[in-house]
Parts: structure tokens; C-alpha cells; sequence
């Protein structure tokens, strides 16, 4: 889906990526944190969250991600902005929380950029 | 191909300093912008900046402050992370997934879930930390370029 319909089922506000509507997004990825979304987030994928600082967006970058949604209601403070809007990466607010987030756009045909992690707790 | 150690093509130093949440990533980025430059491959970019970001946000998290060393040869590209801090008592443990000595902040702001070690050790080709406890944690982080 784009941007823009993404915006629309979330009733979303776009703060930072206004240009970049019209682009498509395929899957996400959602968590509140950030060592996990390091650890699993695919390249090209859009994060799902409720970390609103500054690392939220630096991991975006490092990973390559599409964009980030907030949840809850949440904003990004105001350094997080500034890094977006440098790096060019989308950042969207919705006040649903992260499992109607989840759930609305997976019913509209988002998927995970991944299903499930291979090792459930291994060590080492 | 031979295996003797060849001299850099590349070399370069940053500081990051322990504690400085604002600017935490900025050598990450930095890294990564230069291996855009020279034309590295695009998975072995993606790799070093996720391993290169996790030992920055180590040091942010823990550390006084850090030396990154990037060099890069024809074949490899190392990142060695130098710290001064408090050092790791177990490091076997500190490779655990999931083994954490972070405070309430860190794991507020979305780290310290003792994914850090193991997540650069799956990124990285070799990685080599030594740490003297009360004085730091040396990190040498290699990605080879060719495959």
C-alpha cells in the first residue's frame, strides 16, 4: 500500500515525508524495543512503535527502513523531527494503540517483514 | 589471494562519548556514509552499520567515552571500538541473549535487552573483545568485503 492509504486507515498524521506519500510500503515491523527491532527489522520495512526518541529514528537509518508509525498517540520529540527530516524518513502519529495498528493494516494486506524468529531464546 | 596483512585503503578515527544520547549514531552514520562513498557492497554496509550502531550504543549506554578505529583493506573491514568504562566482568554471560546489566533508563529508551553482543556477533565475520574490569572493553568487529 502507499503512504497515503497507510495515513488514511490509521487516521494518521504525517510529520515529516509529505513527499514521500505516493511511495509503496509491503511489510512492517512492530515494537517497542529497539534492540529487538536491531536484531529483526528487515531492510525496506516500515517500523511500528511507541519509542519516541532520537534512536528510534538512528535505527530506522542504520537499518534502512521505509518510515516509522507512533502509536498511542505518542510524538516523536523534537531532535527525533530534526533527524528525520535529514535523513528523509517518513514519521506518521496515530492514536491507535499498536494492536489495532497492527491488525488494521495487516487486514488491508500488510504483512510482516517477518512471520516468526528462528530460535526462540538460544544462546550464544 | 594472499594472505598477508594489506595496507589500509582507508583509516579513520572517531570519539563517541558515554552518555551523550543526542548524538548517540552520529559515527554510525558517519561510517555508513563512507562505505556508501568508496562503493562497499550494500549488504556488507548494512551489516557494519548494525554492528557498528550496537557498540556505539554500548558505549553511549556504559562507557565514558570510546576510540572507533575504521579501517578498510581489499578484502575486510575492521571497526575496532576501544572504551574507557567500566568493563565487562563475564564477557561469556555479556554474549548471552538476553543477559543485561542496564539500568531503568536504558531499557526505557529502548535498549538494554541484551541483544547487543549476540546481535553484533551475528553481523559481524569475526569479533574479538577483550575487557579489564574498571578500565574497558576492546571490540574488534570484522566484516569481509568479498565473498
Amino acid at each position: 500500500m502507499t503512504f497515503r492509504e497507510l495515513a488514511n486507515i490509521l487516521g494518521a498524521e504525517v510529520l515529516v515525508g509529505d513527499e514521500r506519500m505516493d511511495s509503496t510500503i509491503r511489510d512492517a515491523f512492530a515494537a517497542d524495543l529497539l534492540s529487538d527491532v536491531l536484531a529483526f527489522a528487515k531492510e525496506g520495512t516500515l517500523l511500528i512503535t511507541g519509542i519516541t526518541n532520537p534512536q528510534v529514528v538512528r535505527t530506522a537509518e542504520m537499518l534502512e527502513l521505509l518510515g516509522i508509525v507512533f502509536v498511542r498517540g505518542k510524538r516523536p520529540d523534537e531532535e527525533a523531527v530534526k533527524l528525520a527530516r535529514a535523513k528523509k524518513i517518513p514519521l506518521l502519529c496515530t492514536r491507535y494503540i499498536m494492536f489495532e495498528t497492527c491488525g488494521r493494516l495487516f487486514s488491508s494486506g500488510m504483512v510482516g517483514c517477518i512471520e516468526r524468529v528462528e530460535n526462540a531464546g538460544k544462546t550464544g | 589471494m594472499q594472505e598477508k596483512q594489506a595496507e589500509p585503503l582507508l583509516e579513520q578515527e572517531f570519539i563517541v562519548q558515554g552518555g551523550d544520547f543526542i548524538h548517540a549514531g552520529e559515527v554510525s552514520s558517519s561510517i555508513k556514509a563512507i562505505l556508501k562513498e568508496i562503493g562497499i557492497s550494500h549488504d556488507v554496509i548494512r551489516r557494519a552499520a548494525i554492528a557498528t550502531y550496537e557498540a556505539e550504543m554500548n558505549v553511549v549506554c556504559y562507557a565514558r567515552r570510546a576510540a572507533f578505529h575504521l579501517a578498510i583493506t581489499p578484502d575486510r573491514l575492521t571497526v575496532i571500538a576501544e572504551d574507557e568504562g567500566q568493563g565487562i566482568a563475564d564477557l561469556e554471560r555479556a554474549m548471552q541473549e538476553g543477559f543485561s546489566t542496564s539500568s531503568r533508563e536504558i531499557k526505557e529508551m529502548g535498549f538494554g535487552a541484551g541483544m547487543g553482543l549476540p546481535n553484533i556477533k551475528k553481523n559481524t565475520d569475526e569479533l574479538r573483545i577483550s575487557s579489564v574490569v574498571g578500565e574497558g572493553t576492546r571490540l574488534e568487529m570484522v566484516i569481509f568485503t568479498r565473498k
